[in-house]
């Protein structure tokens, strides 16, 4: 069982979008200064409240893409989902000093920092990257060398998200190995995987479990489910394989 | 709409009634005795609320509304809630 501390009341703060940044045609980034951040851990997430002229509120939640660091602020990536009441506003219409309600970090379990070790195996589908971003990011920049092997799916080369950084990251770092695996579009050179996660591929890219790999898995609800139950069948411990669902159609 | 989602997702409601991080309490299963990490448990999410329930055999653990200005918790389907505290 893990320690936890008195956290105090979860309260709404009021930020202020600092920067944006384009990650795909569906997604973007958005770093929000908040006065009174006492800091995250990797993999948390934050509650986002938008409140519309007549009262009505529409609350979702978001992991933070940043590593812990600067305490007073911090980076969200949003997937636009087309039939989505918060989304499509953070994406589309938010502008830099525009201000937004905020409240977080919230949650312990899906979260990882160096002391928890290793071997560290982290499987992400779509937007379900960016809890384990901010994981490589915290991993990178507190200088650990805790062996790491991420599995990334996307539906084609444009919607990898963090594309360029991930590159950077796996060709800096000799103990950091990056897969990716497209589903549905691969560009004619594309050298690596092309299909959904399947037992093979796991048996491929997945640490041996002798070695008590720590695992975090986060995408879509049926692709989390499909990865967490082969890893088990391939002889990994429950306890070790955290998960964290978006629900059918990504967005946390 | 119903998603099944993690305990994680529960995270924010439990943690505006609870002043501990929630999710790393170990919860015993009032249906079936299993011991979970709450952030392992499957939560449904409702527009009424949320609901929390075991992974093994379906019962609920914990129910979430907020409605009138007034939480609303049942916990019924939780026999034991271990939480642990800095020594």
């Amino acid at each position: 069982m893990e320690r936890t501390t008195l956290l105090g009341r979860l309260t709404w703060q009021l930020g202020e979008v600092v920067a944006t940044q384009v990650e795909t045609a569906r997604t973007k980034s958005l770093t929000i200064a908040l006065p009174q951040w006492t800091g995250h851990r990797p993999g948390q997430h934050v509650d986002v409240r938008l409140t519309a002229e007549d009262g009505y509120q529409a609350e979702r939640s978001y992991s933070i893409a940043s590593a812990p660091g600067d305490q007073k602020q911090l980076t969200i990536t949003v997937e636009r989902l087309d039939d989505g009441e918060v989304s499509p506003y953070l994406v589309d219409e938010l502008r830099v000093g525009d201000q937004m309600e905020l409240r977080g970090p919230i949650g312990g379990y899906f979260v990882w920092e160096p002391s928890f070790g290793g071997p560290l195996f982290l499987v992400g589908g779509g937007s379900g990257i960016v809890p384990l971003m901010a994981m490589l990011r915290h991993r990178q920049a507190s200088g650990s060398t805790i062996p790491t092997r991420l599995l990334y799916s996307s539906r084609s080369y444009e919607e990898i998200i963090y594309r360029e950084e991930l590159d950077h990251l796996s060709r800096s770092d000799a103990t950091l190995e990056v897969s990716h695996t497209l589903t549905r579009v691969q560009p004619p050179d594309w050298i690596g995987y092309r299909r959904r996660i399947d037992q093979a591929l796991l048996g491929e890219v997945a640490w041996p479990p002798e070695q008590h790999p720590l695992t975090y898995v986060c995408g879509p609800t049926q692709l989390v489910e499909s990865v967490a139950a082969k890893l088990v069948a391939l002889g990994y411990e429950t306890a070790r394989v955290k998960t964290e669902r978006f629900g059918p159609t990504g967005g946390a | 709409m119903e998603h099944r989602l993690d305990g994680n997702a529960a995270a924010g409601a439990l943690q505006e009634i609870f002043p501990f991080e929630m999710t790393t309490a170990d919860a015993t299963c009032a249906g079936c005795g299993q011991i979970n990490v709450v952030g392992a448990l499957v939560v449904y999410k409702h527009g009424m609320g949320t609901i929390v329930r075991c992974p093994s055999c379906d019962t609920a653990l914990i129910r979430v509304a907020k409605t009138r200005g007034r939480y609303w918790l049942d916990v019924r389907g939780v026999r034991v809630l271990q939480i642990a505290v800095e020594s």
